[in-house]
């Protein structure tokens, strides 16, 4: 079922939610990775408030769908969705970062409900995800693996090793995105080295490839219902993003890898997500 | 099958470890449902494959890609299945150092790596194949239970044993020609109790894997010269069995520790842990392989030329006899 208007909106509501508390948590937690988390947002916000088969209140119920951010630097964004959700008290997060917290940068899943994989170190997640996705094979489960992928990542070996037994598997329980915002820390990524063309290098690899702006939910939805759909072989959704997304001075700048915020500074953030969805 | 134990293998003593865990793995595979063997492109070499030919819908071969085996076995195991993994000990503890502890020590999962070739088992392929580093790898991962078995029967033994001992677990093997030491199995084997091969009152030998056969021979040459030797075959180096070690500074007070790895950071540096944190005197050598890349040869070449073997032991205690040592006299007491 494509999204309808109402749910768009409704997605477009969280997104601004969910966007303003990653504002809020790189200010208190006196910074954070936050030109990714918001980069990020809009595809996991689909995934959370409309695809995944989840029950916050059952964080280990084994037919759960999975998500595996294989970017796990992007755990700032994701606790604040995982907290919105339920999972576990959001108050909470007011420690991320802080000394003895649960939160730190990157989600641990032995100490955040909600967390199906422990990530932060880059071309793990797609390997854990094949794993998950071949085990619901063998056991016969109904549950579909998802995996958010970073772009600069997509440099470790591992993530290709892992597209190969995907495909030869033929998982289509797994579907996987890149939050291709071509950026990563030391810069613009074809400036560093050459990843494109994407689509081609994975479908190379036997998988689905399905390109799209990473921020309409229309194309994100479409996507993902389409990967639904597709036999033998997993779906890798290519998402066109902008690191940063909603704050007019992050967006497309590297240097927001990891930033922290003043007061000013997050003021004039959220400022910019409000007059950004006023618009939209 | 012996009372006690969860697996039997006709002639296990004349087995090769490789081909003892093979087959155990499958024995317990019929019984255990959840358990999936993975390698990468080393079904034949490590004897995994037995398993796979037994249960080929349990079985994942990933090609050669040890990174990825890892982490897709991370991915299993939170999927609820039970794998086990077993590739060169070079490419699990070294070229897959960081997947082994990201993704499945850190989460604490139920993986268990059987690590073949390990040492210098492998001795005429070079240093690309020789693993001298793993217990020291792997016995710094939180977590992770390391444990070297002497022989196929004890590598029989540690296979059924880890499978019922909670998360990750490491076992390092040979290569698979490496000559028993047990003739037979149900000798109580323990994860983290270290087994007294032979008592003794003058020097203990501290030892795991291929060197445990190397210390008995070793003893009985120095039984000749008037020389009680106390055999321990340290077989868990993680947790160590901090008991037996400190009974034998205590009654023996000479400790020489043996092993097929670098002589940095592997058994001798774990039992010299425990005996220094005892504040007790105790004259103590390790021998085995020194800080650098060992030379091409057969294994039994290499041990002899590394002094690991029963005539470099024999050596290295006849030193270490002569060797003076302030006994504390307030021991009793403290302990």
């Amino acid at each position: 079922m494509p999204l309808t208007q109402e749910d768009i909106k409704r997605l477009q509501e969280k997104a601004k939610d969910i966007r303003k508390t990653i504002v809020d948590i790189t200010f208190t937690a006196g910074g954070g990775h936050i030109g990714g988390s918001l980069s990020q947002t809009d595809i996991l916000v689909a995934l959370y408030y409309k695809y995944l088969n989840i029950d916050p209140k059952k964080p280990r119920w084994e037919d759960r769908d999975r998500m595996i951010l294989s970017k796990g630097h992007g755990g700032l964004g994701w606790a604040a969705i995982l907290g919105e959700k339920g999972y576990f008290d959001k108050t909470l997060l007011k420690n991320f970062n802080k000394t003895g917290s649960p939160f730190g940068m990157h989600l641990d899943m032995l100490k955040v409900p909600g967390c199906d994989a422990s990530t932060g170190s880059l071309g793990h997640g797609l390997g854990i995800a094949v794993g998950l996705a071949l085990g619901a094979k063998m056991a016969g489960k109904k549950y579909r693996t998802y995996c958010v992928m970073g772009d600069g990542e997509l440099c470790e070996g591992s993530v290709w090793e892992a597209a190969i037994i995907g495909a030869f598997h033929k998982l289509d329980n797994l579907t996987a995105f890149v939050d291709r915002n071509n950026l990563m820390i030391d810069g613009p990524t074809e400036e560093i080295t050459q990843l494109d063309n994407l689509n081609d290098k994975f479908a190379s690899f036997g998988w689905e490839v399905l390109r799209i702006d990473g921020h309409d939910f229309t194309a994100i939805g479409g996507a993902i219902e389409k990967a639904q759909t597709i036999k033998a072989k997993p779906t890798m959704i290519i998402c066109d993003t902008v690191k940063g997304k909603c704050v007019d001075y992050m967006e497309n700048d590297y240097k927001w890898h990891y930033g922290g915020l003043d007061s000013d500074m997050r003021d004039k953030a959220l400022a910019c997500i409000d007059n950004y969805y006023a618009k939209a | 099958m012996a009372e006690g134990m969860t697996w039997s293998i006709e002639e296990a003593d004349k087995l090769t470890q490789a081909e003892v865990y093979g087959r155990v793995l499958t024995q317990l595979g019929e019984k255990d449902p959840k358990i999936i063997a993975m390698t990468a492109d080393l079904a034949k070499s490590t004897k995994i494959g037995n398993f796979g030919q037994k249960f080929p819908e349990r079985f994942i071969n990933m090609g050669i890609a040890e990174n990825s085996l890892f982490s897709v076995a991370a991915g299993l195991a939170l999927a609820g299945y039970r794998p086990v993994v077993s590739t060169f000990a070079v490419f699990a503890a070294l070229r897959s150092a960081e997947f082994v502890r990201t993704d499945i020590c850190y989460q604490n999962l139920d993986v268990k790596i059987i690590a073949t070739h390990a040492g210098i088992s492998f001795g005429q392929a070079g240093s690309t194949h020789h693993c001298t580093e793993d217990i020291a790898v792997m016995r710094s991962f939180a977590n992770m239970t390391v444990i070297v078995p002497a022989d196929g029967i004890e590598t029989g033994n540690a296979v059924a044993a880890a499978m019922d001992w909670p998360g990750p677990v490491y076992i390092r093997i040979g290569r698979g020609f490496e000559p028993p030491v047990n003739t037979t199995a149900d000798y109580g084997f323990q994860i983290g109790k270290a087994v007294t091969m032979r008592d003794g009152k003058d020097i203990t030998l501290i030892c795991c894997g291929v060197t445990v056969l190397q210390a008995v021979r070793a003893a009985k040459i120095l039984e000749t010269q008037g020389l009680s030797v106390r055999i321990i075959n340290m077989h868990t180096i993680k947790p160590i069995d901090k008991e037996v070690i400190l009974k034998a500074v205590m009654e023996t007070r000479r400790i020489v520790t043996i092993e097929e790895h670098n002589v940095l950071c592997g058994l001798g540096s774990a039992v010299a842990e425990v005996i220094v944190e005892s504040g007790k005197a105790c004259a103590f050598t390790k021998l085995g392989i020194p800080d650098q890349y060992v030379i091409v040869g057969y294994p039994e070449d290499l041990y002899n030329h590394y002094k690991i073997d029963a005539d470099g032991i024999v050596e290295a205690v006849s030193a270490l006899m002569g060797r003076e040592i302030e006994a504390d006299e307030n021991w009793d007491d403290e302990t």
